[in-house]
């Protein structure tokens, strides 16, 4: 690895970062806060915060645990959740599959929207770069943000105990849930995906152990993908 | 929550190693083989296709008030929901959202 300016790469990935620092604050403690709500101790909370860095499974996770779900399905929801990241990591790998097996390992652990989303643009736009300046502008991405997401959390976790019990926090997951869902509504077909989630989630409510809710899921995939292609095939 | 302790760590290290061997596949293990191209599409609607999914019943149907429709919670989660799409930002949303919820709360009661 080129020892020869090693830090600007970095920076860079730091600078580019930080507004997402708005984000993660608070929905880090956001987490922290109902996670203490819902019963996990300070150890548990921060222990799926480091071992998961994914705000929206860690949610999801969550919300299936209060809601008593067997283990297995509290897992393959959150999970589900995270299936994106597959795409993530394929699309990385033109750029960052000759790294060193320890580096992968890491870049995988770090691979959360922001890093991808940061990363995959600046590729496209500096395709000269070399693999280890590739590697360390995408390491700078998470230098802040994923020690921040940790600390956001913790904060929370400490906080919550202050809460009043009047606090209605009881919506404080629905609203996290429905504000989530604003933002990733791009295009059509994600719109009739999330309809198409929303009305088999509730007519499949009643299947035993969150099973609706795959099913629900796995069918607003399909739903999206056909619309796609229903718009490529009739575009004028 | 009636987990146990145990269940609770089942669900920590079950979700924290399934979620890093998502992140691994392709960069750590498979390589640079391309998806199939129906796969990358179908992955791309994974959020949008749970999340939604999974608030519907918890906005339809609150905990609290034993599932009975009820006007504040109604009224925030239109908010939250409507401000996420005007301003693309969670954040935002969630603000809004919880002010209305606990206006019309200190409102209505």
């Amino acid at each position: 690895m080129s020892r020869k300016n090693p830090t600007p790469m970095m920076l860079q990935g730091l600078r580019d970062s930080a507004p997402f620092l708005l984000v993660i604050v608070p929905f880090g403690m956001l987490f922290g806060v109902l996670a203490t709500e819902a019963g996990l101790k300070i150890g548990e909370t921060m222990a799926m915060t480091v071992l998961v860095i994914a705000g929206a499974a860690q949610f999801a996770a969550l919300q299936q645990m209060v809601a008593d779900t067997p283990v297995v399905m509290i897992i393959l929801t959150a999970l589900a959740v995270n299936l994106r990241m597959a795409m993530y990591s394929a699309s990385l790998t033109p750029h960052l599959g000759k790294a060193p097996l320890w580096q992968r390992a890491l870049l995988a652990y770090l691979m959360v929207d922001q890093a991808f989303v940061l990363s995959a643009a600046k590729y496209e736009r500096a395709p000269e770069l070399s693999l280890s300046a590739r590697v360390r502008y995408y390491v700078g991405t998470m230098v802040l943000t994923a020690p921040a997401w940790y600390t956001a959390t913790l904060f929370g976790a400490l906080g919550a105990r202050a809460i009043p019990p009047g606090f209605a926090l009881d919506f404080a997951a629905p609203i996290t849930f429905l504000a989530m869902i604003g933002p990733m509504l791009r295009t059509l077909p994600h719109l009739v995906a999330a309809i198409v989630s929303i009305v088999l989630a509730l007519a499949f409510h009643g299947f035993p152990y969150g099973t609706g809710l795959l099913v629900a899921a796995a069918a607003a995939m399909a739903a999206g993908v056909v619309t796609e292609q229903a718009m490529g095939r009739f575009r004028p | 929550m009636t987990l146990t302790t145990a269940e609770i760590w089942m669900v920590i290290a079950g979700l924290g190693l399934g979620t890093f061997l998502v992140r691994f596949s392709f960069l750590g293990l498979i390589g640079d083989r391309p998806l199939p191209p129906l796969v990358m599409h179908l992955l791309r609607y994974t959020p949008v296709a749970v999340i939604p999914g999974l608030a519907a019943p918890l906005v339809l149907w609150p905990e609290a008030t034993d599932g009975m429709l009820n006007a504040p919670r109604l009224t925030a989660a239109a908010v939250t929901l409507l401000a996420g799409v005007i301003t693309r930002n969670i954040v935002a949303a969630i603000f809004f959202g919880a002010v209305t919820l606990y206006t019309l709360l200190w409102l209505i009661g």
